[in-house]
């Protein structure tokens, strides 16, 4: 077997993400070989090297890798593809875009979302929001994978692994970077964070989201999440939403604060360590998987919260 | 311009859903089946264009068992103009679903095709990418905004770090993310007036394409079950738990 692991990366910094997948490669074993596609980017296949259980890097810049549109990485990674019998990535937004194509370039059936490796051809991957777990066997010859890197752990950073620079791909040009406005917040990464602490559509206003949440996750050195109620209100970015169409998150520690426990909000964050909630309905889903319950008014609760840690 | 707009018809989102015990599947029997919801923001991004002059034709095609012309009906309700369901027992893989829709796509020549991003009954989140690599074509997946200029459209992508704005040339295949809009409510009008529009019925047998699956299912279990822990009585109980397990 000879997997070849996507990296997930910004042209400068490796995202701790591609370690995780990298376990679930291991534990499917074999040669494992890490492709940085992006441009400017030997910091990340250096850092990338360092992984363990990693072969060997492959580094492929050119200008049209550099924002990782997904025609381009999937030529590329089908240039290598006679090298390979599988292909993983994070289940990040990169990978969902780029490795269906790829699969679909090979004329395989792409396996979303692995939580769990059965064997070197049989995984486990939730569906229907994490409300069913379907372990499926992969009987196509080559494999294409995504790994929900929350199921996994990182592997060490002990290796020195060669780098390979392989010749500038050709353009593809169907597709092309105009501009992105990513949000550089100092605190934790959502999908790294040890805590993350979350509001929904009670906190009624952006003001009082921020308001209320940022001493808390500044305290507590915590990543900021939020319900897809409080993201369509406006309250949060996108890119904070968890759930089954935003972000899956398994911290030690969730707290998720005015959110009701809707299945697609517990999809993203149920395999969490130590639950709480905070809500002022008795009633509300959220307190039947929450391993301890407030029923308060937040206004009151999280400044008190706050002043007493 | 011609817009194609891939349905699925899924358990409804609102159902909590029953894993059957012998480990053989979800129980499909007797449960409230409507239009996957990003696929509602497909057709209604589609609508939309047409309704700005944008786009002349919107068809709606879905792939399933017979009962999927309820759902391509309900398409026709929120303002397509015509429905081909190629009609098939077996339940496909995306790959598949991909194969049938390029044949599709080869026939009818659109110059878009939008899907949602995700099925919600299997969360694969693939067909879309798999069906503009078949096709050849760009893809702007996960779209929370779509510009439509001449030959090429902008489209912004909800990404892991934002926003990410890029430009495709059509044809294109767009997959959508619930932001791009808020589908419409069918008049009780369009639902009479949409049983006139056309809705074509082919069999998948006549497509003459590879649909074995090739992820053979070993079972479908119940995930590990959380269970309500304990109700604290003050701010002050709670910081005592948590400082207890060293969690803050
Ligand atoms: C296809 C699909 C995908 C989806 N994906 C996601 C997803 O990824 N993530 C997600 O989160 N949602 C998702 N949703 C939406 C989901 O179904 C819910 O609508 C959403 O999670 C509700 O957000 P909420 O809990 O903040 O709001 P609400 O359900 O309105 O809950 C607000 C809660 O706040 C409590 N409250 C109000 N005032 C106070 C107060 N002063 N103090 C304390 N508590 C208070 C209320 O009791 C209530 O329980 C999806 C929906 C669909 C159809
Ligand atoms: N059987 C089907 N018939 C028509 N469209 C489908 C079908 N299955 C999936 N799709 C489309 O592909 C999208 C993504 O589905 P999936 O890749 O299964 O998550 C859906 O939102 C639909 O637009």
């Amino acid at each position: 077997m000879t997997i070849l692991v996507l990296a997930e990366h910004n042209n400068v910094e490796l995202s701790i993400e591609t370690a995780k997948a990298l376990d679930a490669a291991t534990q499917i074993g074999g040669e494992i070989h890490v492709l940085v596609a992006g441009f400017n980017a030997m910091a990340v296949a250096k850092q990338a090297a360092k992984l363990d259980n990693v072969a060997k890097v492959i580094l492929a810049q050119s200008q049209e890798l550099e924002h990782c549109l997904a025609e381009p990485v999937a030529a590329l990674i089908m240039s290598l593809a006679d090298n390979y019998n599988m292909f993983m990535s994070c289940a990040s937004s990169n990978g969902k875009n780029i490795m269906p194509r790829v699969a679909a370039l090979l004329d395989v059936m792409q396996i979303s979302e692995i939580i769990e490796v059965l064997s070197a051809d049989s995984f486990k991957r939730p569906i229907y929001a994490g409300n069913a777990i379907l372990s499926v066997q992969s009987l196509d010859e080559k494999k294409v994978i995504t790994v929900r890197t929350s199921s996994f752990s990182s592997v060490g950073t002990s290796n020195d692994a060669p780098i390979e620079e392989i010749a500038e791909p050709s353009e593809i040009g169907l597709s092309s970077f105009v501009n992105a406005q990513y949000s550089d917040s100092a605190r934790p990464d959502l999908t790294a964070a040890k805590i993350v602490i979350s509001g929904g559509r009670a906190f009624g206003s952006a003001e009082k989201f921020n308001e209320l949440l940022n001493p808390l996750a500044d305290r507590l050195g915590a990543a900021i999440g939020a319900s897809r109620a409080a993201v369509d209100a406006g309250y949060a970015n996108n890119d904070l939403q968890v759930g089954q169409t935003g972000k899956i998150v398994a911290p030690d520690l969730y707290i998720a604060c005015g959110i009701s426990g809707a299945i697609q909000h517990v999809a993203g964050m149920s395999s969490s360590k130590t639950i709480v909630a905070i809500n002022k309905d008795a009633d509300a889903p959220i307190f039947q998987i929450a391993d301890y319950g407030l029923v308060a008014d937040l206004f009151e609760a999280l400044p008190e919260l706050e002043k007493s840690l | 311009m011609k817009i194609l707009v891939p349905i699925k018809r899924v358990i409804d989102y609102k159902v909590k859903i029953n894993v059957k015990a012998d480990g053989s599947g979800v129980q499909l029997d007797n449960v409230k089946m409507s239009m996957n919801p990003f696929d509602e923001n497909s057709l209604e991004e589609a609508i939309k264009l047409k309704e700005a002059g944008k786009a002349d034709e919107v068809i709606v095609v879905s792939i399933g068992c017979a009962k999927v012309a309820e759902t391509l009906r309900a398409g026709l309700a929120m303002g397509a103009d015509r429905a081909i369901l190629v009609q098939s027992e077996e339940i496909l893989e995306p790959l598949a679903v991909a194969k049938i829709l390029k044949i599709i796509a080869e026939e009818e020549k659109p110059d878009l095709i939008i899907l949602g991003k995700q099925a919600i009954d299997d969360d694969n989140n693939q067909t879309g990418q798999m069906l503009a690599a078949m096709l050849n074509y760009a893809q702007a997946t996960f779209a929370y905004k779509l510009e439509l200029n001449g030959d090429s459209a902008n489209v912004t992508r909800e990404v892991d770090g934002g926003l990410q704005t890029i430009n495709i040339k059509l044809p294109a295949i767009i997959t959508t993310d619930l932001r791009i809009n808020k589908p419409r409510f069918t008049s009780l009008p369009n639902i009479i007036k949409a049983k006139k529009k056309p809705l074509e019925i082919k069999s998948i047998a006549d497509f003459n394409v590879d649909i074995s699956p090739r992820l053979k299912i070993l079972n479908t279990q119940e995930p590990p079950v959380r269970t309500a822990g304990i109700i604290v009585g003050t701010v002050a109980e709670l910081v005592e738990k948590l400082k207890a397990k060293s969690l803050v």
